[in-house]
């Protein structure tokens, strides 16, 4: 289908290790794997939901994308042209297409500027005349819900949190941006707003072609709002695919625990056992071989040793597990004996170990 | 501003938004002790600038016959200093000295302070490095000691003494200025506005300054006080103004010798530092909890 036209977005190995300094001359003692090789592309005018556990790397890799924190490897593809790179995108330029609504409503906006103001700031920026730009403030505002005539002169301490989260849509779109990227932005709204803002977001992508890259813990809006989803365990990928093929045939352990530990609306399901035990391993110390493995109900010796890459499952569902159970001839007990003879022996990518 | 109306929606309603300092100002109307202190220090200020025209005599007529007056003595309201001359005149016109002295180095620290702390917690890193740990040099000594040194070695007068005590107030205000910084600048709005490609200088301006300034304003304001008193003591010490010009600490050390003849008259001066100085002091609290968005 969309498969051969160009990505809007692509992200290629893309890594970040924040380094902790300490001791007297503030050397690095260790670093953070926050966001190791991780790799995706969104087409243009889908949603791509990311979720994982808290500190997976998902807002980390939100940020990389954005430029907020400088990339330590990798290559982001906007459109074609290489962001920060030479005869590329320059970042100022990513800026203007692509744009971030953050999740504290109220922190993401100045307490000291007017709803107006902090919209219009920047279109201003961007060289647009104060007075289209204040025009295109009150227009965005009308068109996120928002009566112009009402808000634009408040403060945010004077709006509750789903208007604000309303401002905050309004000003990301106010760059007339191609690509937004929604950091954990429904998350901190109560769920009948919450309902309201999405249908808003689906409305807004419907109305100006846009594409969202969607981030949430919560995986009934992922799966409400996606069209593809990518599974994040510390700063790794671990499963992406379709939201049909994630939420319906879920092959890496680590999704079918999460989808387990979803809550449901059927008491049938009532599950008392928690799907999976335990706090996410150290990122400073990642396990070896499969991160997920210290967790992990099916870990074999293969998966301490040997890192799994993502291998494709069902091409034309783009799904993909990085799991050695799904990879044929990997010598896990639970993986196809031999390798299916379509897929050329692929280097194995070793793990980085701290 | 353009009033476009756009389609579907109800005209201009007149919207009773409360700005942000309209709201300051609204809470402060209702701080009895703040606008108590506000009140007293308009009528130090006022009296002090209209001193001329306000003082019933003149303030460096010295008489043998009349000195050390008794608080109350006919013509004399307040009563005379050592030399003779008019303590309520004196007093009056002392107000000029001594709050250009306790004002005029705290503008100066805010401007500079602010400036150094600013560039410092926004730019972080090795720039921050620098600016902090040059301050902290300053930490080492006492502030009163630190005044002192500065007027010592620079010499007596009004302006060695306002450059000295300017040099004790950059540090603490660019510390307050610094962390302020630091703590908004990790604010998502902060991001945001980088996020819409804008530079360092313009973050700085629109969304920096206006959030940083309030802070530090008001505690710049509880340093008046401070430098009042430092002010008068630089004086009382012969590093700041000299006989015979009227200024609180001056007259304070002059009136020292007369202590035991004359106690009433001899507090006087201190009297007016101590008004002054707890004025600035309760009005920058008001002003602190005036200006807590959140409150």
């Amino acid at each position: 289908m969309e498969s051969k036209a160009q990505p809007l977005l692509l992200v290629k190995d893309l890594k970040k290790y924040f380094p902790i300094l300490g001791g007297v001359l503030n050397r690095k003692v260790a670093t953070v794997q926050a966001v190791d090789e991780v790799s995706f592309e969104v087409a243009k005018g889908e949603t791509l939901g990311v979720v994982g556990e808290s500190g997976c790397g998902k807002s980390t890799t939100a940020r990389l994308l954005m430029r907020l924190i400088e990339p330590d490897e990798g290559a982001v593809i906007f459109d074609g042209e290489g962001v920060g790179e030479q005869h590329g995108l320059s970042v100022r330029d990513m800026r203007r297409n692509m744009q971030m609504v953050f999740q504290d409503s109220y922190a993401s906006l100045n307490p000291r500027l007017t709803i107006e103001e902090s919209i219009a700031f920047g279109p201003k920026v961007h060289g647009v005349s104060g007075k289209v730009a204040r025009e295109r403030a009150r227009a965005l505002l009308a068109k996120v819900g928002l009566d112009p005539n009402l808000f634009v002169r408040r403060y945010p301490h004077e709006l509750s949190g789903g208007q604000r989260q309303r401002v905050n849509i309004a000003r990301a779109l106010a760059l007339e941006p191609r690509l937004v990227i929604f950091d954990e932005a429904v998350s901190a709204l109560d769920k009948s707003v919450e309902a309201q803002v999405l249908n808003l977001l689906n409305d807004l992508k419907r109305e100006m072609n846009l594409t969202y890259i969607f981030i949430s813990h919560d995986l009934n809006v992922v799966q409400y709002i996606s069209d593809r989803v990518l599974v994040m365990y510390l700063g790794k990928v671990v499963e992406t695919g379709t939201v049909e093929a994630i939420y319906g045939d879920p092959r890496h352990p680590y999704t079918r625990a999460l989808l387990a530990s979803m809550p449901s609306m059927d008491p049938g399901n009532r599950t008392t056992a928690p799907a999976l035990t335990g706090d996410p391993p150290n990122p400073i110390n990642p396990p070896s071989g499969c991160r997920f493995r210290t967790r992990c109900a099916f870990a074999e010796e293969i998966c301490a040793s040997t890192e799994p890459r993502l291998e494709m499952i069902h091409p034309a569902e783009r799904h993909a597990a990085a799991c050695h159970m799904e990879i044929a001839g990997s010598g896990h007990s639970k993986a196809m004996a031999t390798s299916p003879p379509k897929a050329p022996p692929q280097p194995q990518h070793m793990g980085v170990v701290a | 501003m353009a009033e476009t109306t756009l389609p579907g929606l109800v005209p201009d309603v007149p919207i009773a938004s409360r700005g942000y300092w309209s709201s300051v100002f609204r809470r402060l109307s209702g701080d009895w002790t703040t606008i108590l202190c506000l009140v007293v220090l308009l009528i130090i200020i006022l009296s002090a600038v209209f001193a001329p025209w306000i003082a019933p005599a003149d303030p460096y007529k010295t008489s043998v016959i009349r000195r050390l007056k008794d608080i109350g003595t006919p013509g004399f309201p307040l009563g005379t200093d050592e030399l003779g001359r008019d303590m309520l005149s004196r007093l009056i016109h002392g107000g000029r000295l001594s709050l250009v002295m306790g004002i005029t180095p705290v503008i100066n620290a805010l401007i500079i302070g602010s400036f150094l702390g600013i560039v410092a917690g926004f730019v972080g890193g090795k720039i921050n490095m620098v600016i902090m740990r040059t301050v902290d040099v300053f930490y080492a000594f006492p502030s009163v000691l630190l005044a002192i040194a500065i007027s010592g070695a620079l010499g007596a007068g009004l302006v060695n003494s306002i450059v000295s005590l300017t040099i004790v107030f950059i540090p603490p205000i660019t510390r307050v200025a610094e962390s302020v910084t630091t703590s908004v600048r990790n604010l998502d709005f902060v991001e945001a506005a980088r996020a819409s490609g804008a530079g360092g200088f313009t973050i700085i301006r629109v969304h920096v300054l206006g959030n940083v300034l309030g802070p530090v304003f008001v505690f710049a304001t509880g340093l008046i006080s401070v430098s009042i008193i430092l002010a008068s003591g630089l004086s009382f010490l012969g590093l700041g103004v000299r006989p015979p010009e009227p200024e609180w600490g001056l007259m304070l050390n002059t009136l020292r010798q007369s202590i035991y003849v004359n106690p009433w008259v001899c507090a006087l001066p201190g009297v007016m530092i101590f008004i002054t100085s707890i004025c600035f002091n309760l009005m920058s609290d008001g002003l602190r909890s005036a200006m807590d968005v959140r409150a």
